[in-house]
């Protein structure tokens, strides 16, 4: 697979699932970015892992719970303080339906 | 009293004895950085209330109220780490305006520990890139000279240190974000086992390998630190609930009998001269303090760059998802009315990340999407448990490891920046801790022909951070640059 090649179109694709708007010039400099990137990351395909459980986290978790019970009592101004846009204590978005 | 070149306790001793006040240190690292950091942009915020803040230590002082470890000891915090009321932005245009409204653990705990928010230290942008160029907020420089990189990501955290912009800072490690620039600035930078320090409140690259942690002047220091900042926090599900030691008081230089494992693969070609003269040196210190020299080999190592950025690009395509425009952060402008909910968020995200934060967001797409998962992230996956049994396997035969922190000194600003698969490569023996969720720790202990640091990488099994601090002490006292300074300081 070491001659993995992500085209524009791929990159618009990826883009997209990404949420991400990018214009032409971008995809084509990530197209040659991430062709080169992901060709050299190909190199551990050829390793072999049958039946190698993935490790997905480092450490044993040592599982604990706690109550669930509401302890930051913050206030809906508090909340909304960061907003880009709001009216009153609610998020206010553009029209996009 | 001398403020600038003493340790922690000393600073924090001092003040608690009256022989100077937490107002006046404070006041002493503000105008530090007033005067010094035009020159290298460590600082991407310095906090106004912390004078103020310094005040309430003096006031409870003199009321005699009881005092913690770090009482009245100025830090800088990488902008990974919320902080209450003070901006937070990850080095990104998409939270240049962030302020939280909770501090993270390790900032609760610093305060409660008596510690002053002196402010806000740059890094790159999401703690991606490894040479601090990748800031929406600028490139920081490198005190030992200017013309090169701090490291990264946690570059300012480095700088601010090397210029004594601060009396502590901390810094995270996603693949060696605090052992390179520490390594790069000639500072004493810990990553402590994956679980050791909460992560809640620490803004979220890849969840599986972030850690946070000291990056000061000493040995002692990142221990006293230590202390302060590790231990279970429930809202952190991955914390663990090991008990604490007390690091600093437990601080042994005697290392006779330990066994050091030398990482043969990083002592083939490809290491630079200085370096491989360093890590020899390095050798011969440990041997001539009675320790036991042995080869171990991790023969996958070369493989950890890909399964790193693999796994870590894939987490982070996830965490960054969030990032939407509605509810905090940046938020682009729509002007066409026919815009649709996607292309709200799309044109949000395109103009609030960066170059390196979209290619490393798409690479995660592109690995977990339908029809690559299995031969990306789970592969990588189950490379990354290959990598963790050759550590085991490694550690029968040794106490701690010994490598190279990079295979070069601080590299020149711009000089890997247009190339991301170049500066990707810069951190082979820094990844793979973080895949093994091990401690690492870098030591400052040899100078470059440039006259640029660079620093010894200790790496010991999960919660020996101990083993770690005394190995690095035993380094630190036999540190041939420990007498020198940086240019700007």
């Amino acid at each position: 697979m070491s001659n993995i090649k992500i085209d524009i179109k791929t990159v618009q694709h990826i883009a997209k699932l990404s949420k991400l708007q990018i214009n032409e010039a971008q995809a084509q400099e990530y197209s040659e970015q991430l062709t080169k990137i992901m060709g050299f990351f190909d190199k551990i395909s050829n390793l072999p892992t049958d039946g190698i459980e993935p490790l997905v986290t480092p450490t044993e978790i040592e599982s604990f719970w706690r109550e669930d019970k509401d302890e930051n009592n913050y206030t809906s101004e508090e909340m909304v303080a960061n907003a880009p846009s709001r009216q009153g204590s609610l998020f206010k978005v553009p029209p996009v339906v | 009293m001398e403020i600038t070149f003493s340790s922690l306790k000393q600073i924090s001793d001092a003040i608690k004895t009256k022989q100077t006040s937490a107002v006046e240190v404070t006041k002493h690292f503000l105008s530090r950085i007033e005067k010094l950091d035009k020159k290298l942009n460590s600082y991407v915020l310095v906090n106004d209330q912390a004078v103020a803040e310094a005040q309430l230590i003096d006031d409870k002082i003199q009321k005699g109220e009881k005092l913690g470890l770090l009482a009245g000891v100025p830090f800088g915090i990488k902008d990974m780490l919320c902080t209450k009321n003070l901006r937070t932005t990850a080095g990104s245009k998409i939270l240049e305006n962030f302020i939280p409204p909770y501090d993270s653990t390790v900032v609760k705990k610093l305060k409660a520990a008596g510690v002053v928010v002196l402010g806000k230290l740059n890094q790159d942008e999401f703690a991606m890139g490894s040479s601090n160029e990748t800031s929406f907020f600028g490139a920081v420089k490198n005190p030992w000279n200017t013309d090169y990189v701090p490291g990264g990501s946690s570059g300012g955290s480095a700088a601010a240190q090397a210029a004594r912009l601060a009396a502590g800072t901390i810094g995270t490690d996603t693949g060696g974000s605090i052992r390179q620039p520490a390594s790069f600035c000639g500072v004493v930078g810990v990553k402590p086992t994956y679980g050791r320090v909460s992560r809640y409140g620490i803004i979220a690259y890849a969840s599986s390998l972030d850690q946070a942690g000291p990056m000061v002047s000493s040995v002692e220091d990142a221990a006293l630190t230590l202390e302060v900042i590790c231990g279970h926090d429930e809202l952190d599900g991955t914390s663990s609930q090991k008990s604490v030691p007390h690091f600093a008081s437990k601080l042994n230089s005697d290392i006779k009998g330990m066994r050091i494992g030398i990482l043969e693969e990083a002592m083939k070609d490809g290491l630079h001269p200085d370096v491989e003269k360093t890590v020899q040196n390095g050798i011969e210190t440990l041997k001539k303090l009675g320790a036991e020299i042995v080869p171990v080999s991790l023969s996958l190592i070369e493989n950890s760059i890909p399964v790193y950025y693999l796994i870590a690009a894939s987490e982070a395509s996830s965490n960054l998802a969030r990032y939407d425009g509605v509810r905090y952060g940046f938020r682009a402008e729509m002007r066409e009315s026919s815009a649709t909910l996607d292309d709200f968020y799309a044109m949000t995200r395109g103009i609030g990340f960066g170059a390196e934060v979209q290619r490393r967001i798409m690479i995660g797409t592109f690995c977990l999407s339908s029809g690559y998962y299995d031969a990306y992230y789970t592969k990588a996956c189950q490379v990354r448990r290959l990598i963790k049994n050759e550590y085991d396997e490694a550690f029968k035969k040794c106490d701690v490891i010994l490598s190279p922190v990079a295979s070069t000194a601080a590299f020149k600003i711009g000089d890997r920046i247009t190339d991301p698969l170049k500066m990707y490569l810069n951190d082979i023996f820094t990844t793979s801790t973080n895949l093994a969720g091990l401690p690492g720790m870098s030591v400052p202990f040899g100078l470059s022909k440039e006259r640029l640091p660079i620093g010894l990488q200790l790496t010991a099994q999960a919660f020996e951070e101990q083993k770690l601090l005394n190995v690095g002490l035993a380094l630190e006292n036999a540190s041939s640059i420990k007498k020198e300074q940086p240019h700007v300081i």
